[in-house]
């Protein structure tokens, strides 16, 4: 019984607002992402979680009880920085010991505990080694083996990955995922990078400007997201949005992009839209993948159209394209093979099934 | 090197910018060894002279002889005050005297630092200025009246101050205090805000994290600053020289110069000898910690 | 403990329940108050009590019975020996600083130049005049500069110079505590500059050597400029130090001859402890305040102005 619960969590620092009453449930042994820009309060949330930031307004319950007077030490939480804060005068075994040795478990457990740990991340042969002695991804598992020692109610990690270099990210996430897999601790994860997000969360919360965006599992934020913010922000490279107008063809629905260009809406989207054909102004959300050349077969929902490419970007496995449509640069995701030059057409087709539409005022998908 | 000077000389044409570059370097680097030889002899000159003269009997010292030379060395100097009582007595108060004011530095400018670096309290940021600012505040503004303080003190409650050598351990740590409280808010404040933060997730106490996390990580910041305490109540001259007069109350600087100095008779052999011995515990500090010194020395203006 | 806080809050109304993190935070500052509270002790009753304290003694009589006002400056004011002190601290301190920091950066540049390896020999070697009591060196340059057996005199014969009367002129005199003052103050300037030269990045250098700067333009237009700060800073602590000296003076003259090297601080303690006159002592020694005041305020401005550059 670990579960995290918010109840309209306030932090306001003098005059600004960091974090606007948000709501948020965690499971007991879930895995809670907090991901966002910079500055969309998801730290602060963590810190207030952690104790170690006073809540302006709202209630935060671990397990049950109301912790907001708890100090940090009482909270039975454990964190993991983004630089580790290893103690560096202290061997790893005493790094990882220190908190059980404040708290005078006897030896043998401390020594039982420690182990297992190390057993866990692999890095028993690191116990007398001093932090400076280790690489960015040791210190890292030290900082976990620290958290995973006390067996807490709650593992906090804050941006844990951000001081690595790209290969060892990968790699470190993974542990992650495993060590989570093993002791099964509930966890609150925060990150700015929306890859580590998705690769790691049983359940992603989309925070901007002190404000919960959309909770979701990674399927639902990329298939469905609710908001433009969400949109664009999850799935890379980002989510077009081009501007456009619903009108009605043929007793069908059709999305005219520019005076040449226009899909049609497929059918079972219709009734979604059919309210909204003179609304001011809209968006047509595609993500690159959607937007590919076009083949030989057209899956239904699939609409070809003509594209002048401006920039090419090979990636090996793809091609990214850009192209203006309407006084926006569009990218696409197409076969290396299909023949894409710098300054040349292609013959293109939009995955219309997979398009989502959005009111510009009000930056909701409908 | 030499050849390498004959290479670049014979072939002037052949890489000009490249040979001028390296001649300029090493005609660079030998001015610089020229000068650098000057400034130590400059540097150097009083101690060694010191030395010297320690060396010399009183008859040699007044023989018109090389006065840079020693013809007979002898060591009578230095027997001569190692086994004088009051030379000792003056090396024992000053050694006294030191060891407290550090301790005493120490124990006041450590918590108070850690206070003002990490746990703001109501006007915590108004007292660190004060404190670099009554570091500023130099000694001899303020023997006066303090001596008349201690006087007024006599008169209440009939205790003496004036001419007690442990007075000076209640006016030395105003000169050591500040600055030491000032290296080490520089150094706590270098330490990551997370590591107190993982404390005291970890479940220390603040007095916890001062001794168990911050003096082992500021380490070499409290010996900077031990070092500074301790060479500023060793040399200091002033405050020794206002409030103490007996022989048997007087720190070594004042005592060599009250003692040796018997009218118009100087025994400069003694006194250079005495100098000498006095110079000593700093020097021999610094000779074995010179990075602390070096890096006590720069943090007052480079780390604020 | 922690049980009965969350009881409490869980059926406290939300005003009331932040009473509890009040309270810990009170307690937190507190304990930090309590932790200061030697410092400030300390401060309160040996530096700022004494430092106001003068202030009144400055306005009694010599017996310190009667309130006189300010006749002790009127007083001063009439003495020439006065104007002769005010004259001797300024051009001292100043002389002083200029040379130190000319010396020290000289210094400092050629210990930059030489190999890295050497470095710590050569500044481990000239950092020992810092390192030296005053009292005790000062004493050594006082047996250097002696009328009858100066070392210094003994070398200049040997060129057919002298004998330089180094402390009984006057001229003399003030040129001798300057040069003591400049040998014991230089090498803390080359230490600051050491470590302000090792600051600048060496790509600047590369920088302006491909743009065609000589080695003058480069200490002219990269290094003087980068290390402009601490400069100031440095010369402003000296300034202050230098100012409010002491020991150098009172060994090596003691003011003389005919009090033409007293400089405030020596001739306070002449006339506050050796004259009697505590009065007297305490108004020549708050003449240093305005211009320690004016350095003080200067260096307090370019420190926090480090702080928001850091």
């Amino acid at each position: 019984m670990a579960e995290v619960k918010l109840r309209k969590i306030v932090k306001r620092y003098d005059e600004v607002e960091a974090v606007r009453g948000i709501d948020l449930d965690i499971a007991d042994h879930e895995f809670v992402v907090l991901v966002g820009p910079s500055g969309c309060g998801k730290s602060t949330t963590l810190r207030m979680i952690a104790g170690l930031e006073d809540i302006t307004d709202g209630d935060i319950l671990i397990a049950g009880d109301v912790v907001n007077d708890v100090p940090p030490k009482d909270r039975d939480i454990a964190m993991v920085f983004q630089n580790y804060a290893l103690y560096p005068h202290m061997t790893v075994f005493q790094n990882m010991s220190f908190g059980l040795r404040l708290k005078r478990y006897p030896k043998a457990e401390i020594k039982k505990r420690v182990d297992e740990a190390a057993r866990i991340l692999d890095i028993k042969e690191l116990l007398d080694r001093k932090p400076k002695q280790l690489s960015g991804g040791q210190r890292q598992r030290v900082a976990m083996g620290r958290a995973i020692v006390r067996n807490p109610k709650v593992f906090l990690f804050d941006e844990p990955l951000s001081n690595l270099d790209a290969k060892l990210r990968v790699q470190m996430r993974t542990e992650i995922k495993k060590v989570h897999q093993q002791v099964r601790t509930t966890t609150v994860y925060v990150t700015h990078d929306q890859v580590e997000a998705m690769t790691l969360a049983d359940r992603v919360v989309v925070m901007n400007q002190g404000n919960i965006e959309q909770v979701g599992t990674p399927q639902q934020l990329y298939h469905n997201p609710r908001t433009r913010f969400v949109a664009g922000f999850i799935g890379s490279p980002a989510m077009n949005f081009i501007p456009c107008e619903v009108e009605e063809v043929g007793g069908g629905l059709s999305i005219r992009l520019t005076n040449e260009l226009s899909f049609p809406v497929p059918v079972t989207r219709a009734a979604q839209y059919q309210n909204h054909r003179q609304n001011g102004k809209l968006l047509l959300g595609l993500r690159p993948e959607h937007i590919t050349e076009a083949g030989q077969h057209l899956e239904p929902g699939e609409v070809p159209f003509e594209a002048n490419l401006e920039v090419t970007e090979p990636m090996g496995m793809e091609t990214l394209v850009y192209f203006p449509v309407n006084g926006t640069q569009v990218c696409g995701r197409v076969n290396p093979n299909a023949g894409a030059r710098d300054g040349a057409p292609l013959r293109l087709a939009a995955n219309l099934n997979n398009m989502h539409l959005i009111d510009e005022a009000s930056g909701r998908v409908i | 090197m030499a050849t390498a000077d004959a290479a670049v000389a014979s072939r002037p044409a052949a890489r000009p910018r490249y040979g001028s570059m390296s001649q300029d370097r090493r005609w660079a680097l030998r001015w610089s060894y020229f000068f650098l030889v000057l400034f130590a002899i400059f540097f150097l000159t009083p101690p060694v002279y010191m030395l010297i003269t320690s060396l010399k009997t009183s008859a040699e010292i007044s023989a018109a002889t090389n006065p840079w030379w020693v013809y007979h060395p002898t060591l009578s100097n230095y027997v001569e005050l190692l086994t004088s009582p009051s030379f000792l007595t003056y090396f024992r108060n000053s050694a006294v005297v030191s060891v407290f004011v550090v301790s005493l530095t120490m124990l006041i400018s450590v918590p108070a630092a850690f206070a003002l670096s990490r746990m703001k309290f109501w006007g915590s940021a108004t007292l660190a200025t004060g404190v670099f600012l009554t570091y500023l505040i130099p000694e001899t503004l303020l023997f006066l009246p303090l001596f008349k303080m201690f006087a007024v003190f006599n008169e209440w409650t009939d205790i003496q101050l004036i001419n007690r050598w442990w007075v000076l351990l209640f006016v030395y740590p105003t000169l050591t205090v500040p600055f030491a409280t000032w290296i080490m808010i520089g150094y706590f404040a270098s330490i990551p805000k997370e590591l107190d933060e993982a404390a005291l997730i970890d479940g220390a106490g603040w007095l916890q994290t001062l001794t168990k996390i911050f003096i082992p990580v500021a380490l070499p910041g409290l010996i900077a600053a031990t070092i500074f305490a301790f060479t500023v109540s060793w040399a200091q001259f002033l405050y020794p020289l206002a409030f103490t007069t007996s022989a048997d109350q007087l720190v070594l600087p004042v005592g060599i110069i009250t003692s040796l100095i018997k009218g118009d008779v100087f025994n400069w052999g003694q006194i250079m000898t005495g100098a000498l011995l006095g110079a000593a515990p700093p020097l021999i500090i610094y000779a074995f910690l010179m990075d602390y010194y070096i890096a006590g020395l720069t943090a007052g203006a480079t780390k604020g | 403990m922690v049980d009965a806080v969350i009881r409490r809050s869980e059926v406290a109304v939300p005003a009331r329940r932040r009473t509890g993190l009040r309270r810990t935070m009170q307690r937190k500052s507190t304990v930090a108050f309590l932790m200061a509270l030697p410092l400030i002790l300390l401060i309160a009753v040996f530096v700022v009590y004494p430092a106001l304290y003068s202030l009144h003694l400055a306005t009694l009589n010599k017996s310190m019975e009667r309130f006189v006002g300010l006749d002790n400056f009127f007083f001063l004011f009439k003495r020439e020996t006065f104007w002769m002190v005010v004259q001797q601290s300024c051009i001292f301190a100043i002389t002083a600083v200029i040379f130190k920091a000319i010396i020290g950066f000289i210094v400092a540049h050629f210990v930059h130049n030489v190999p890295a390896k050497g470095q710590r020999k050569w500044r481990g070697m000239l950092l020992v005049p810092w390192v030296i009591p005053p009292a005790m060196s000062t004493l050594a340059w006082l047996w250097l500069f002696d009328p009858s057996y100066s070392a210094f005199n003994w070398v200049l014969a040997l060129f057919g110079i002298g004998p330089v009367p180094w402390t009984g002129d006057a001229n003399w005199a003030r040129l001798s505590v300057i040069l003591v003052n400049v040998w014991i103050g230089a090498p803390f300037f080359m230490i600051m500059y050491l470590a302000a030269l090792k600051s600048v990045p060496e790509q600047l250098y590369e920088a302006a050597a491909i743009d065609g700067a000589n080695w003058w333009q480069r200490i002219w237009f990269v290094t003087l400029p980068m290390m402009r700060n601490i400069i100031a800073i440095t010369a402003l602590f000296s300034l202050i130090v230098t100012f409010a000296n002491f020991d150098i003076v009172r060994i090596l003259t003691a003011g003389g001859p005919i009090d033409r090297t007293h400089v405030f601080a020596t001739w306070a303690f002449w006339l506050g402890i050796q004259g009697g006159d505590i009065p007297l002592g305490a108004s020549v020694s708050l003449f240093m305040v305005p211009i320690l005041a004016v350095a003080a305020v200067f260096i307090l401005r370019d420190i926090s102005k480090r702080g928001n550059e850091a």
